[in-house]
């Protein structure tokens, strides 16, 4: 089962390779990890996108909580949540290709950034899913280059994570 | 007042001081000169300088086993801190409370490649509780201060302090924190009560009660309060092998070790209870063998430990209860004494009677014939000998099972050894961190011929610190662990495991300064010992080179990914 784990940590160096190491160690999978500090810059903000059964879940977070660094941690998949990837595109956009590439951007709600005599780059905004989504309706010849950042996630209403 | 100024290593050894630090265990380097100057213009502490970081560590380590106080080493940068990696790992995986602080290259020289320059931090990440590298004169202090309480607290281990060498040449006001907080660390001392009763009501009305305790009563001194309750309820117990002096051996409820080599009796009280109450311990791959095995016979289980991630881990647990172990035993204690219904389920069901019949197998019994020395027989010896009082520390293999089984430990902090991690060549460091702790006390390291070359260079510091351990080397000219496992699971091929080109123990003893012993008939097994422990050799370290029999092996024995009840027994039955 796939879960989104959120965490609160110390701005500290080394950290990241705290909770990346403590993956690798014990053998837990992970898809994708973000990180970026927080409005109190003594923080950083992770979002772990993982997957296992609920007992492999279940140490993750203890294991997780154990990280000296870590203050806090919130499985978000045990309530309401939304998540949010980005994705930068680089698309073949020369000569009749160019108008099938900005109307199929368009269309899902992508936004051009940046444009060249025979490239487009792209950006768009959605879960994992609507990127993956996304990233097919275009025909594999056109993408020069894809660079994802990883799901970020937050409780919806009162569901919040601060110390 | 204005705080002194001082410089970053007279920092270090002030806060050391302000720890209540008496030893030391370490060796000098280009990166921790000035802190070496340091000590040599100090005498709170003693500075006990080892021949290989690696014992820096197990010494320190093995105080820390002894006393219950924190350890310390100190280590240059480079292969100073690459040497101490085992003994941290080890300490580590039986969460000793330890502060290692090792040099490190100069600030303005770390990413470089420098002389002696490793990542210590990162390469030291994955075997301590935590690490710090202080980058700033200011942080020395307060970061010494939250080293020794992250070692102390919550479930301890060992943490590192790296400190470039620059600062400590640099000069700063020393202000000692006198306490510390830190908002992602809070440890949970206190037990639910609604747990604690949950698990009441379960142990009252278990008709097959178990208890099984480990390392964590040691550690967490809850010895007494463990006995106490044990001995209220009357329940069988059993101990791990980090576990052993955590119940008195002596005592009648006492089952003896369990695990891959643990008594039959033991063994099988865990396979066919109803409700196991486990204490301070962890449901290890050589302690409970296969776990769909050991849940095979369906049981309830109550867990106390101070470390959350510890609970469900391997085994899936009925009542968790996280806490200080001392402190939910002794609320066992009280609760259960305030209890109206005192029924114990357990009197009347017959459980303790199959218990007396397993026990009556007698597992533990070895065919001796007076010829050859026999292992097992040194150890009782050594039992008799030091009247059960000795501190006992073991290498890695079969001497280390065979001092665990027929050495009763009734008192915590006597056993000292290496369980999770299980490195041969602990055994001399770990001894000389007992003997600098208890020097008045008895203190034998129970090896090997093959462990005992793995830290061999010690003997040098033993003679230096004047430290009278005596060393019982069971010599069968083989790592006997690795040839039983050839013998039972190779088809009798033992490669490399043979101790070829070994020694002449007793001539290298002397050549140390100490005094050697070669004893190679089983009837001058006491005398030897005698000799050893007499008031004559009271101030000398004496090597004791048994020439054991070199085709003993450890019974029982549970086969690796084996369940707890499917044992190789001494006489050759297989019990299933």
């Amino acid at each position: 089962m796939r879960h989104i784990i959120s965490l609160l940590m110390e701005n500290e160096s080394g950290a990241l390779s705290r909770v990346s190491g403590l993956f690798s160690a014990r053998g837990y999978n992970i898809e994708s990890l973000s990180v970026a500090p927080t409005q109190d810059q003594s923080l950083s903000r992770m979002t772990i996108v993982t997957s296992g059964s609920d007992e492999v879940i279940e140490q993750i977070i203890k294991q997780l909580n154990k990280l000296i660094d870590v203050v806090k941690v919130l499985d978000l998949h045990d309530g309401d949540h939304i998540e949010r990837e980005l994705v930068l595109v680089k698309l073949k956009a020369n000569g009749r290709h160019r108008d099938e590439v900005q109307q199929l951007s368009n269309n899902f709600g992508g936004r051009i950034i940046d444009s060249s005599e025979n490239i487009l780059t792209i950006e768009f905004t959605g879960t994992s899913t609507e990127l993956d989504n996304y990233l097919k309706s275009f025909n594999d010849s056109l993408i020069i280059e894809i660079v994802r950042t990883g799901a970020s996630g937050i409780g919806r209403g009162d569901r919040i994570l601060k110390i | 007042m204005k705080a002194e100024t001082i410089t970053g290593a007279e920092i270090v050894i002030r806060s050391l001081q302000k720890e209540n630090v008496k030893f030391v265990f370490g060796y000098p380097g280009g990166a921790v000169l000035n802190i070496y100057d340091a000590i040599f213009k100090q005498n709170s502490f003693k500075h006990v300088l080892v021949r290989h970081e690696q014992a820096a560590v197990h010494a320190a380590d093995a105080y820390s086993r002894a006393t219950g106080d924190v350890g310390v080493a100190l280590v240059t940068s480079g292969p100073g801190a690459t040497n101490a990696v085992t003994g941290i790992a080890t300490a580590h995986m039986d969460s000793i409370p330890m502060v290692i602080i090792s040099g490190q290259v100069p600030t303005h020289a770390i990413g470089q490649d420098a002389f002696q320059e490793c990542d210590t931090v990162g390469i030291t990440r994955p075997c301590v509780k935590h690490n710090f590298l202080v980058k700033n004169i200011k942080n020395i202090a307060s970061t010494i201060k939250k080293a020794f309480y992250l070692a102390a607290t919550g479930r301890p281990g060992p943490v590192l302090v790296d400190i470039p060498k620059d600062i400590t040449a640099e000069t700063a006001e020393f202000i000692y924190p006198e306490n510390i907080t830190l908002r992602s660390y809070n440890p949970i001392k206190q037990g639910h009560s609604g747990q604690i009763n949950k698990a009441l009501e379960l142990l009252i009305n278990a008709e097959k009660p178990m208890v099984y305790s480990g390392g964590g009563v040691v550690l967490g001194d809850a010895s007494e309060a463990l006995t106490e309750f044990v001995q209220l309820l009357g329940f069988p117990i059993t101990n791990t092998l980090m576990g052993l002096g955590g119940f008195p051996a002596s005592h009648e409820n006492f089952l003896g070790m369990l695990g891959m080599h643990g008594t039959y009796e033991a063994n099988m009280a865990m396979q066919e209870c109803d409700v196991l109450l486990a204490v301070g311990a962890r449901f290890d791959d050589r302690v409970i063998g296969n776990p769909d095995h050991f849940l095979a016979k369906p049981k309830k289980i109550i867990h106390i430990d101070i470390d959350p991630a510890s609970i469900s881990k391997r085994v899936k647990i009925d009542i968790p209860i996280v806490g200080d172990v001392n402190l939910v035993l002794k609320e066992l204690i009280s609760t259960f004494k305030e209890q109206k219904n005192k029924n114990l389920k357990v009197s009347g069901s017959g459980w303790l009677k199959t218990i007396n019949q397993w026990k009556s197998k007698d597992c533990m019994k070895f065919e001796d014939d007076g010829t050859e020395i026999k292992p097992q027989k040194v150890i009782q010896k050594l039992h008799e000998v030091t009247n059960g009082e000795a501190f006992i520390t073991s290498d890695v293999g079969q001497h280390q099972m065979w001092a665990a089984q027929y050495y009763p430990f009734n008192k915590p902090r006597r056993w000292i050894n290496s369980g999770g991690l299980g490195t041969m060549g602990v055994g001399l460091p770990y001894a000389m961190g007992c003997q600098l702790a208890f020097p008045d006390s008895q203190v034998a390291c129970v090896t090997g011929e093959a462990s005992i070359q793995m830290c061999i260079q010690e003997l040098s510091t033993c003679k230096q610190f004047n430290l009278p351990v005596k060393i019982i080397n069971l010599n069968n000219r083989y790592m006997g662990m690795v040839r039983q496992w050839q013998e039972f699971f190779y088809g009798n091929r033992y490669a490399e495991s043979y101790m070829d080109a070994l020694p002449d123990f007793v001539k290298l003893a002397e050549s140390y300064g100490h005094v050697g012993m070669k004893i190679e008939k089983s009837s001058d097994i006491e005398s030897a010992l005698k000799e050893a422990f007499s008031p004559k050799l009271k101030e000398r370290l004496v090597f004791l080179d048994f020439i054991t029999d070199q085709t003993e092996n450890v019974f029982p024995m549970v086969p690796n990914g084996k369940g707890l009840s499917e044992m190789i027994l001494a006489d050759g039955a297989e019990d299933l």
